[in-house]
């Protein structure tokens, strides 16, 4: 093969359904690969946390099921990463199912799932802190510490191309991952197939959000990316789109801090000289990509702790007096809080719709120019019972705020429900670290099932 | 010389988050001459960024002028990690919009 053709028609399987129309274009282009990430940290702690999907099955088995039987009647292999959101071995486990029901659904010839894991237990990595080897803090972090450890609840680890290549050289047509680095799926399929690192790892980081490299916004289509020994060509498959110079080098910085380096597992990728070209329409050509290995073999590890059980009221406010002192009504509600609680052991919040609800500290705009606010209240506590009685007086209260000029004496909020809700538990990201290991799959145990008949 | 707005100059102002701990915020132009005017404004600086948004220069991590795309862009850290219990943007995808009113001399 002179050039290898890989379409991906989703940047986040699971968290919106991708497009068909584009997608259908894509299979047209008879690609040697089809692949997508599943994953990301957007989505914050608790899934992770809790080890769930915020990403509903039936959109997850939508993207599956387009994906595969593309794959299955082109005879070419799929290759999915960080399954689920979180890529915990849960989630893993979920997307072997739904290809299993998938291919019995439509009846497929017999075919192979390889799969890896990428859960870390708190022991292997308690090990490596009582031997000395240092977890290292990542974003100005402190390097891990036993404590933060204990407290963790589940942890996984950010798979590079490694665990990819060997279940593709084992034969896999379809390969299920745990959490992995986004561009490490496209990465390591043009790796198999004997294309330079510098223009694979590019390949990755251009394809992995699929159509947000393209213009006009629109997310959630089909994009091709062809690589060949000199360059890599990435085009929009959806009627309105096109991949332009802008659009391209514009994603290069999207969600990371800086433009031009890409750090995975194994070494870094280099944008500094990248050269965008427009080559038609549709289609940008890059160049001058460069892929450095690392010395030291570092992995990121990403944990969620539990904080507690969560609840959330919801309080509105009309009164112009009571929203120029809205503060003095939240301070009275969490000082019932207090007289209940006390001052520990226990977290309330409040987010002000209306005023600084969205940014918080980093709200420039000080002075509220809203005629009614929202408050929303979020309380956290060891237990669901303390977390449901402190969020309700943390909400209610609202409502009996002591204003000495307040006109309106009969209330000062407005409820749509006079209840609290109960929401997930409250988790954080306990790490945002990385760890030594040995080598790119010491980690990453792969695995190997058959579908269809 | 005339004033104008961000919002008016650039194709597109966004944020995101940067992993767990920090946002990126891109103010992407559409061509050289538009990119090329707002830099030499010196109206986006990481000072200028710090001020704006009431933080510390060292809650900046990155500051770049990123040519290629014809874009600014910088990255700041969280006072939490995104998603932690009252952040009210765990994708940190409304943080941007202060950019927009910034007033450029031309």
């Amino acid at each position: 093969m002179t050039t290898l053709k890989i379409i991906c028609p989703n940047g986040h399987l699971g968290f919106a359904p991708l497009k068909v129309p584009s997608f259908n274009i894509g299979v047209e282009s008879s690609p040697n690969y089809i692949a997508a990430d599943s994953g990301s940290d957007d989505v914050g702690p608790v899934p992770l946390g809790t080890d769930t999907s915020t990403s509903p099955k039936s959109w997850q088995k939508h993207d599956l099921e387009q994906m595969l039987l593309a794959s299955r009647k082109l005879g070419v292999p799929m290759i999915i990463g960080s399954a689920g959101d979180t890529g915990t071995n849960s989630r893993v486990d979920l997307y072997v199912e739904m290809i299993k029901e998938i291919a019995i659904k439509h009846k497929l010839n017999e075919f192979k799932i390889g799969y890896f894991y990428s859960e870390i237990s708190k022991d292997f990595i308690r090990n490596k802190i009582e031997s000395g080897d240092a977890i290292l803090g990542l974003d100005q972090r402190e390097n891990l510490t036993l404590e933060q450890l204990d407290r963790t609840e589940r942890i996984v680890a950010m798979a590079g191309v490694h665990p990819f290549i060997k279940l593709l050289e084992e034969g896999a047509d379809v390969i299920i991952g745990g959490r992995s680095s986004d561009s490490a799926i496209f990465a390591a399929a043009a790796l198999h197939e004997g294309y330079p690192e510098n223009h694979a790892y590019y390949l990755g980081k251009v394809m992995e959000c699929a159509s947000f490299c393209a213009e006009p916004y629109g997310g959630k289509e089909t994009i091709l990316g062809e690589i060949s020994q000199n360059d890599v060509l990435v085009t929009a498959m959806h009627p309105e789109q096109r991949c332009t110079v802008a659009s391209v080098a514009g994603h290069a910085m999207y969600e990371r801090s800086n433009p031009y380096f890409e750090l995975v597992a194994g070494g870094t990728l280099d944008m500094t000289h990248c050269e965008y070209e427009q080559v038609s329409e549709k289609t940008t050509r890059i160049t001058g990509s460069t892929f450095k290995t690392a010395s030291d073999f570092r992995v990121k590890l990403e944990g969620a702790a539990k904080i507690g059980e969560r609840f959330i009221g919801m309080a509105g406010v009309r009164d112009p007096y009571t929203i120029e002192h809205i503060d003095k009504v939240i301070q009275w509600a969490k000082t019932q809080v207090e007289d209940q609680f006390g001052t520990e052991g226990y977290e309330v919040h409040y987010s002000v719709f209306g005023r600084n609800g969205i940014m918080g500290d980093l709200e420039p705009i000080k002075h509220t120019k809203s005629h009614e606010l929202c408050v929303v209240v979020q309380g956290v506590a060891p237990t669901k019972e303390m977390a449901e009685e402190l969020t309700m007086i943390a909400t209610r209260q609202l409502f009996y705020a002591r204003l000495p000029e307040v006109k309106g004496t009969a209330g000062s909020v407005s409820f749509i429900i006079d209840e609290v809700l109960e929401a997930s538990p409250a988790f954080e990201w306990s790490l945002n670290h990385t760890m030594s290991i040995e080598n790119g799959l010491e980690v990453f145990p792969t695995h190997m099932t058959t579908a269809g008949k | 010389m005339t004033t104008h707005k961000l919002v008016d100059l650039a194709k597109t102002i966004r944020s995101k988050n940067a992993g767990t701990d920090k946002i990126t915020f891109d103010i992407i132009f559409r061509n050289s001459n538009e990119y090329e005017l707002v830099k030499k404004s010196k109206a986006i600086t990481k000072e200028t960024m710090a001020k704006l948004y009431a933080i510390p220069i060292s809650r900046i991590s990155d500051f770049v002028e990123y040519d290629p795309a014809y874009a600014i862009k910088f990255t700041i850290y969280r006072n939490r990690p995104s998603g932690s219990a009252g952040d009210a943007d765990i994708f940190g995808a409304q943080q941007y919009a202060p950019l927009m009113d910034i007033e450029i001399q031309v």
